[in-house]
């Protein structure tokens, strides 16, 4: 009975859909709602009507009420609400509504998605600047956005953020700027927000002397900081941020500015556990060398924070992996953007017992066999593991599989990995390792096109 | 009564397998075999030289395999829409009969076209050949919406009956039977045009590497068939040098325009195998490439935004840039990478490329490097690439740059490491960029990394005689992957900066379009009351096509054993729905089942 009744629904359904697209919106609900007395939804829009009929006043409805409902409307819906009455427009403006924006900063020329409208943006600037907590600014890849981004920040001089993100969402459009320019931008949120507690500001021109502004203002509140690629800063600037900022539990940054001393401040005593460390190790000219880090520096730091999250990614010709997996390091997530040689994935099986996620975009010619399985053994904790241009052998996979088991909870190969051998073929593959994970499996495929 | 046919010739350029043309002959007293293209609109299509040419060597190919068969074909300048009106008048027909276009421009053509017959008498017969299977009956296993995995698509099409057998020729007594008089004139009125009459330079054109027709088709159907059958192994090839270059057994620009019939070539693939395998009934897999076609054709019958990002329901949101310079350089092959510049220049001068080479450039462009719209890229392969249909293009750009069908994006192809790998000597990219035939086997992957004597020795200075790279890979992927990610992280919603920093790698594997929230609903309680470690079951349910929640909830029971198309579990039941924003609200009342919101994966940031 309930199956034919569906049917029907589904009939009505596509009736109505047929017929015409938008003013039928409206009909279409009360059309599909009908069929099913039953369904406790149905209720709900009884009782809406019912106080419709009532002569309920909507005008009435206390303001917290309506402030929980606008918490969910989308800001245009908002907006359009403001104009019903006196009441909706005062709660359009109230404060906690403004506590959270994004800023969107694209020009029509170089971006496909919508802007931030230029009104609203003065609007804010003028009503609610003073709201504003946590704030972030899209920017696309022409640098008069990034410029708009800098004015708005600017103008922030009455405002206290609690987290603030700059984000290139095509190019890095801020290293564009006058350095001078963006610096003076950035310092006004430094100095006018006294708990700042997130700040993310990858691919910027931030410097030195701007995070000692950060310091003095923000120490005791910041919590995350993010800052991969930011060319201007020294090892010394992130030092000082490190040294002073005890509460800090979340930095990202390139591998150059990556020293035993930070990772010294960053175990004290005084400072709070931390909770996630990422590193991208880029390199910028070919035949680049890079420094290492001392042992006994990852040691402290896994003392002080034994269960910090090290990430890595490296994306690196394979002769620059020199001085890297040398001695254990306590790296949980791994990413190779870049070809990796098959001395490299050997090492991190011997120095990389806290391993957790590993991913190989790509490797030479021969087969990772032994190295996969060398991983298997000592990384204990390994749960995620994705592959793309390698070569490993059927038997040698299932073995690897076999031995993480079910606690590979992510398993992310293109099928073009996986090279039969005596023992399986592509379709075998996908039985013997769906029984070893405990759960139906394929390797990822591509189109053949 | 008199029967005067037309058979209205668009693909399926062919006189094997054509069920619609076959139509036009039944107990016909005349039948006329027409292709409308118009010269004037030609120059100014995107659709580049060798396409065109392509096109028109198919069309004197049929033109001469109908004269074998005392007839014509009769090539009629205009639009559709203006011409027929006239050709029904002047040739008084009765009947009008053309193969099934499955794509949604083609669907509104033909609607109004068989309007049109309609108001002059004529009747329409339309006939699907161009697909193996029926599209809408695809869709309609799939509760109304294509299926957006792949393993989704190939367990629908387990249930289907096989493809319709293809059916034979057409025969001379066939055409004999309505036989119509060509009048003298024919080749002044009706010839297939030249490319110079549609306004193309022929002068300095190479030959073609792919000569357009039904003849050669099946010339190379035979071949490839002969091929398969001496490797007698149906196991993906690795690909090498040679799979990079066209192969004289290559098949796909042939199904592009119909000069091969997909049924004709999937049953003769069938019984190859079970000949060579004593009747073994042949794995999907074997049809590999003709089921992806068909997998994008199902994804785009009808949806017109396919291949576009704005308004397209299966398209998820991502902020590309716009760099006309930048595309010009990968479309002109001048990016500086000598793997893409090769693959760009082969594509330009011979019109087709290797799939994997697809997949190098088009991550190059988008996800990878330049990160420029998908949308950019397919309208260069659809004025290059002699393979292009509209569905299979736009929906590999989607899939490429990871705007669809649920891709993991850890992984870009390095326009470096991927050719070297392919092609270690180098030898593909000397016989496509000859001004770096000289460099030694170690540098011609990267030649900016060559020293300088080497770089002299070669003939050719890197930044002089051949472009630097237009962009450091490592520093480009680094910020893709991260743009990447804040894509994904915004469709799965936003966790808070306190929710912890555990963070996969590898992103997410599901997504939605951003108007929806995806959730995740456990009925676990209801359908099988054990406590299993927790997994999912997915209905492929995109919010275009969302049904309400009862119904989804009601057809979930009745198909607990379906395999889930995206993780493949058959015995866990959770499930992924997405749904519109406004339709939350339902969720709570339903028993017995328990929704959480798909937190997502990756790292914890700002949104």
């Amino acid at each position: 009975s309930q199956r034919g009744e569906m049917k029907r629904v589904k009939g009505d359904e596509d009736a109505c859909s047929s017929s015409s697209e938008g003013p039928t919106e409206s009909c279409k609900k009360v059309r599909k709602l009908q069929p099913s007395k039953e369904k406790h939804q149905e209720e709900e829009e009884e009782t809406d009507v019912d106080l419709c009929e009532f002569g309920f006043d909507w005008a009435l409805l206390p303001q917290e009420i309506l402030l929980n409902i606008f918490q969910f409307l989308p800001l245009l819906d908002r907006a359009y609400a403001s104009q019903v009455c006196r009441g909706w427009n005062q709660a359009f403006h109230m404060p906690e509504l403004w506590r959270c924006f994004e800023f969107e900063l694209n020009q029509p020329a170089s971006s496909y998605l919508k802007a931030t409208h230029p009104d609203l943006i003065k609007q804010i600037i003028k009503r609610h600047s003073n709201h504003l907590q946590y704030v972030s600014f899209k920017v696309d890849s022409s640098t008069e956005s990034a410029e708009a981004a800098c004015d708005i920040l600017s103008q922030l001089v009455n405002c206290s953020l609690k987290t603030l993100g700059l984000i290139s969402t095509a190019r890095p459009s801020f290293m564009e700027l006058p350095k001078s320019h963006f610096i003076s931008a950035l310092t006004v949120v430094f100095v006018n927000s006294k708990s700042l507690s997130s700040l993310k500001i990858d691919d910027t021109p931030v410097d030195d002397p701007s995070l000692k502004v950060l310091v003095a203002n923000n120490s005791d509140t910041l919590r995350m900081l993010k800052m991969s690629s930011c060319p201007h800063v020294s090892p010394a600037g992130i030092l000082c941020v490190a040294d002073q900022c005890h509460g800090l539990r979340e930095l990202a940054l390139n591998y150059h500015l990556l020293s035993d001393e930070l990772l010294l401040a960053l175990s004290s005593e005084k400072h709070v556990h931390l909770e996630h460390l990422r590193i991208d190790v880029v390199s910028e000219n070919p035949g680049q060398h890079f420094h290492t880090i001392r042992k006994s520096s990852w040691d402290a730091m896994l003392r002080h924070s034994p269960k910090f999250n090290l990430v890595m990614y490296f994306f690196l010709y394979e002769d620059e992996f020199g001085p890297f997996f040398r001695e254990e390091v306590p790296i949980t997530h791994l990413y190779f953007g870049r070809s990796v040689s098959k001395d490299v994935l050997g090492r991190v099986g011997l120095h990389c017992p806290r391993l957790v996620e590993l991913v190989v975009c790509a490797n030479g010619l021969r087969p990772l066999d032994e190295e996969l399985i060398r991983i298997a053994k000592r990384c204990t904790q390994l749960s995620a593991i994705g592959l793309g241009e390698c070569e490993v052998s059927c038997s040698a996979f299932v073995e690897f599989v076999k031995m993480c088991g079910r606690r590979l909870s992510q398993l992310s190969i293109m099928e073009e990995v996986l090279i039969p051998d005596h023992k399986y073929n592509l379709d075998e593959i996908h039985w013997e390792v769906s029984k070893h994970l405990g759960r139906v499996w394929f390797p990822d495929m591509m189109p053949t096109w | 009564m008199v029967v005067n046919s037309v058979h209205w010739f668009r693909k399926g350029l062919r006189l094997h397998d054509n069920p619609a043309l076959q139509e036009a002959l039944n107990s016909a007293d005349t039948v006329r075999c027409v292709y409308i293209l118009d010269p004037w609109f030609a120059g100014s299509a995107n659709v580049g030289i060798n396409r065109w040419r392509f096109l028109l060597e198919s069309l004197e190919d049929l033109d001469s395999s109908l004269r074998k068969l005392d007839s014509r074909l009769f090539v009629v300048r205009g639009q559709p829409a203006n011409v027929f009106p006239s050709l029904f008048k002047e040739w008084n027909v009765t009947r009008l009969t053309f193969e099934y276009d499955s794509e949604p421009y083609g669907k509104e053509r033909d609607g109004a076209i068989i309007k049109m017959a309609q108001e002059f008498g004529v009747e329409t017969i339309v006939r699907n050949s161009h697909t193996l299977y029926n599209l809408d009956r695809i869709v309609e296993m799939n509760n109304g919406s294509p299926p957006l995995t792949f393993k989704r698509f190939q367990a629908l099409v387990n249930r289907l009956e096989l493809p319709m057998k293809p059916l034979p020729t057409i025969t001379q007594e066939q055409m004999g039977s309505c036989r119509t008089k060509i009048a003298d004139n024919h080749d002044e009125h009706y010839s297939v045009p030249s490319l110079e009459e549609l306004g193309f330079k022929t002068q300095g054109l190479d030959p073609a590497v792919w000569k357009g027709g039904e003849s050669e088709a099946l010339e190379r159907l035979n071949k490839h068939l002969d091929r398969k059958a001496w490797v007698a192994s149906f196991e993906r090839a690795r690909i090498n040098m040679c799979s990079l270059i066209a192969s004289p057994t290559g098949l796909s620009p042939y199904l592009r325009f119909g000069c091969l019939s997909c049924r004709v070539f999937y049953y003769n693939l069938r019984e190859l195998y079970m000949k060579l395998r004593k009747n073994c009934s042949p794995p999907l897999s074997l049809f590999g490439q003709l089921l992806w076609r068909e997998f994008f054709y199902a994804a785009g019958t009808n949806n017109p935004n396919f291949d576009r990002m704005e308004g397209n329901p299966i398209c998820v949101q991502i902020p590309w840039d716009h760099n006309p310079e930048a595309l010009a350089k990968w479309a002109e092959g001048s990016t500086g990478f000598p793997w893409i510049d090769a693959i760009m220049t082969q594509l330009r001068q011979e019109g087709w490329i290797h799939h994997l080479a697809r997949h190098a450039v088009a991550c190059f462009l988008t996800r990878g490097d330049l990160w420029i719209s998908w949308e950019s890229g397919m309208r260069v392969f659809e004025e290059l690439l002699l393979d292009a249909d509209w569905s299979v293009n736009a929906g590999s750009w989607m899939w490429l740059s990871c705007s669809a069908f649920f891709q993991q994006f850890f992984h870009c192809y390095c326009p470096v490491g991927f050719g070297r790998r392919t092609d270690p000597s180098g030898d593909y990219i000397r016989r496509y960029i000859p001004k770096l035939k000289d460099y030694p086997n170690r540098y011609i992957y990267e030649p900016w990394r060559a020293p300088e004597s080497v770089q002299k020795a070669a003939n050719c200075i890197v930044g002089v005689d051949y472009p630097k790279p237009m962009i450091n890979h490592a520093e480009g992927s680094r910020l893709n992957i991260e743009r990447m990610k804040q894509v994904y992280q915004q469709l799965s919603h936003y966790r808070g900066l306190n929710n912890g920093s555990n963070l996969p790698l590898m992103g997410c594997r599901l997504m939605a379009p951003s108007s929806t929230i995806l959730l995740v609903i456990s009925l676990r309680a209801v359908m099988l009351g054990s406590d299993g470690q927790s997994e999912w079951f997915l209905l492929p349910t995109t919010h275009s096509s969302c049904h309400e929640l009862h119904d989804c909830h009601d057809d979930l029971l009745s198909r607990a054993a379906v395999v889930c198309p995206f993780c493949h579990l058959t015995d866990h039941v959770v499930e992924v729905l997405w749904l519109p924003r406004y339709r939350t609200s339902m969720l709570s009342p339903l028993q017995g089942i328990d929704i959480c919101m798909y937190a997502g994966v990756g790292t914890s940031c700002f949104n």
